[in-house]
């Protein structure tokens, strides 16, 4: 397994809540890529999260741009770099937005990104609903949570739409290299961050970031939190390599899902029937995941 | 060595990208610009230009690919119209904020609804307001001549802000008029690479964009309006550098046409100025005393030089060929902005040629005598519509 990396780029002072997995998320990507790295970041947590002008928490260059374009920034970078000849095994360029700037208002943007082969980054660290703007529901919002347009009301309550699954969405794309990562297990974040840099063209990394404020969580239970949702399957730890599957970290013993609800108050209201309906998606999801590694591997 | 090729006004701008040493072009395509987006990948794609060609899925992504790349220290290009153009908003603004020289060349062209293909200047001047330079053209040797010194002037440490070099749907963009392409090392002359002092860079890392409080906000505002205000001086040096290297004088600011002492002055922008001149040619031999000024640089809006022109004049007719509701046509607007308190003339404004209606000699003619008959009998209609399908019969007499 891959050692943590001693070099620190992301520094004390970030404006970001207590627990914030977004936090831990930046860390250790930078601490997989190192110094030459160029990141650039849409509207949401991670653009205020740096600090306000004129200090700056990330000893990397920085780039900040519209909430929607994420993925054609990235490509302006690279082709910029490409007109100075610089090769992307030299600098790698990062595209870090959260879920709604990747997964809805963004999607576009990343699509096209991804489309024309750009050799980048694209990483969506995922809190599942818009927090910038104060914990309002996107695309990765799962069934049955609370949010401030989900509120839970007498006629109408919590999120009735599934999680927009953007592994497919990049894997149909064609991808070189797609993989899910959690902030619970940083050596294996290191790891699949390094391999992604290794591997020309574009990627795809969805960073698992609980949000304790959003959640409704303890802010000291955000690890715990991430380990969890691994343990239960909610959100299990796979690649997807030319299309190929693999789950690189299975639970050893796979957790009840209301044992990860339970913890989270934007699951509180949920009836007992509803909690059996997650957990029955869960398990077919896992199934149907363990499915795909093993039609594509053979 | 330079030489004469027979183009439109599409492939003027393919060519001034081109020439300017652009290294990272993003655009989409849209009609009637698609011709620029496909020259300059056919210029990339056989070695000719050598450039960096991002195929954005949108004009969003085009300016914001543009924006990263000029951030990141390359000379950008991007090329869009009306719809296009109006995608591009929130990111023109972004331009100018970020304080980049990223050019592009728009084809005005009315918006839809109806859906229309055809020149007017609604679009462009939809987007007055969002920092950009703008530089509306004449013929296609301007096009081609404006992208080359919209970076010269963009990219001055003075100035540093984005432009927007703009021509006619159509009567230019699908026109063909000879166009010298210069030689390419007297362009490289008066035209260094781009080399900003502040770029995207991991030996010098530096943050772009971060959240501005109140109290940093609006003196990055006011760094803008600064470099606003040197425009105009900067515009007016680059154009007689360029006159005096190339040959060409596309007119700064505002391009003078027998305007010395006259009592009628008529303003026109875009590809109409041309046909306007040759009314004012027949005008004059006809006794009048009447002159053209070419509003050519619409931001920075040359308040200072209409004072200047405007000096004795009697009436000032403006022909606007857009129209902000519930306002005026932008022009006209503006020339009385800028005349207030310094100027006692008569002015009116009108809206010609919306949605690619042609504007025959015959029509122009009869807007220029309805401007001089205003010195006798004052001013009837502060804006009047032209040819109308209600009066057409008075305009086309
Ligand atoms: C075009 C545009 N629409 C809306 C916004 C407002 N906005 C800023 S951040 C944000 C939500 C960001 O959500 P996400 O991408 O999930 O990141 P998070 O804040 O959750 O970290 C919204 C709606 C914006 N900046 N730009
Ligand atoms: S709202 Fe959530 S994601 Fe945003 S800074 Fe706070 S904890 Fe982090
Ligand atoms: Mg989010």
């Amino acid at each position: 397994m891959a050692k943590v990396p001693e070099i620190e780029l992301m520094f004390q002072g970030t404006t970001a809540c207590p627990g914030c997995g977004a936090g831990n998320a930046m860390r250790y990507l930078l601490k997989a890529l190192g110094k030459n790295t160029i990141i650039n970041i849409p509207a949401c947590c991670w653009a205020v999260i740096p600090g306000v002008y004129p200090s700056r928490n990330l000893d990397i260059p920085l780039l900040y741009n519209a909430f929607e374009a994420t993925g054609a920034a990235s490509s302006g970078v690279r082709a910029a770099l490409n007109a100075k000849g610089v090769d992307p095994r030299e600098i790698t360029v990062v595209g870090f937005a959260g879920d709604g700037g990747t997964a809805d208002i963004g999607i576009q943007a990343l699509s096209g990104c991804v489309e024309r082969g750009t050799d980048t980054i694209q990483v969506m660290y995922d809190n599942e609903a818009y927090m910038n703007t104060g914990i309002q529901r996107s695309g990765e919002t799962p069934y049955g949570a609370w949010t401030t347009t989900t509120p839970v009301g007498s006629k109408q309550a919590w999120k009735k739409a599934p999680k927009k699954n953007m592994m497919e969405i990049m894997n149909a794309h064609g991808i070189p290299y797609a993989v899910t990562m959690s902030i619970a297990y940083p050596e294996l974040m290191i790891e699949k961050i390094q391999k992604a840099k290794d591997i020309l063209g574009p990627k795809f990394v969805h960073i698992y970031a609980p949000c304790p404020t959003g959640w409704r969580s303890n802010p000291s239970d955000t690890v715990e939190l991430a380990r969890l949702a691994v343990d239960t399957c909610v959100f299990p730890l796979y690649e997807i390599e030319n299309g190929v599957y693999n789950v690189y970290k299975k639970p050893k013993k796979k957790v009840p899902v209301k044992d990860y609800l339970k913890i989270q108050g934007r699951f509180r209201h949920l009836p007992e029937e509803e909690v059996e309906r997650i957990q029955k998606n869960v398990d077919l999801e896992w199934e149907k995941l363990l499915k795909k590694v093993k039609f594509t591997k053979e | 060595m330079s030489e004469m090729k027979i183009v439109s006004g599409n492939f003027a701008a393919a060519y001034g990208a081109k020439l300017s040493r652009v290294e990272v072009v993003a655009a989409y395509p849209i009609t009637p610009q698609t011709e620029v987006v496909e020259k300059i990948a056919q210029l990339v794609s056989e070695g000719e230009m050598d450039a960096e060609y991002v195929m954005v899925e949108s004009e969003h992504s085009a300016m914001a690919a543009c924006i990263a790349a000029s951030n990141t220290g390359a000379r950008a290009y991007t090329a869009s119209s009306a719809h296009g153009l109006a995608l591009m908003h929130e990111l023109l603004i972004w331009a100018s904020g970020a304080r980049l020289p990223v050019v592009m060349t728009n084809i005005n062209r009315a918006m839809g609804p109806p859906w229309s293909v055809w020149a007017d200047h609604h679009d462009t001047l939809a987007q007055k307001g969002t920092g950009q330079m703008q530089f509306f053209c004449e013929n296609n040797q301007e096009v081609l001549d404006s992208v080359i010194m919209a970076y010269k002037i963009g990219e001055d440490a003075e100035i540093m802000l984005p432009s927007m070099v703009v021509e006619d749907a159509f009567i230019l963009s699908h026109t063909k008029e000879p166009v010298e392409i210069y030689d390419q090392e007297l362009v490289d002359e008066f035209l260094p690479s781009y080399d900003p002092e502040y770029k995207l860079d991991v030996e010098r890392p530096f943050g772009f964009g971060s959240l501005g409080m109140p109290d940093w906000y609006m003196d990055f505002r006011y760094k803008i309006a600064e470099a606003f205000e040197k425009a105009p001086d900067k515009i007016e040096k680059v154009n007689k550098e360029f006159s005096e290297i190339f040959g060409n004088d596309n007119g700064g600011l505002i391009e003078e046409y027998k305007t010395d002492g006259v009592d009628v002055l008529i303003v026109t922008m875009g590809s109409i100025s041309s046909t306007s001149k040759d009314v004012i040619d027949e005008l004059r031999a006809e006794g009048h005393n009447i002159g053209l000024a070419r509003l050519r640089t619409f931001r920075p809006f040359p308040v200072e030089k209409f004072r200047k022109i405007t000096k004795g004049v009697n009436v000032v007719g403006v022909m606007d060929r857009s129209y902000t509701f519930g306002h005026g046509g932008d022009a006209a607007r503006e020339i009385k902005d800028a005349l207030y308190g310094h100027r006692d003339l008569i002015l009116k404004d009108y809206i010609v040629g919306l949605g690619g209606r042609d504007m025959t000699p015959k029509i122009l003619k009869n807007i220029m005598l309805d401007a001089i008959s205003l010195q006798d009998k004052g001013l009837d209609n502060e804006i009047e519509w032209v040819d109308l399908r209600i009066n057409q019969e008075r305009w086309r007499r």
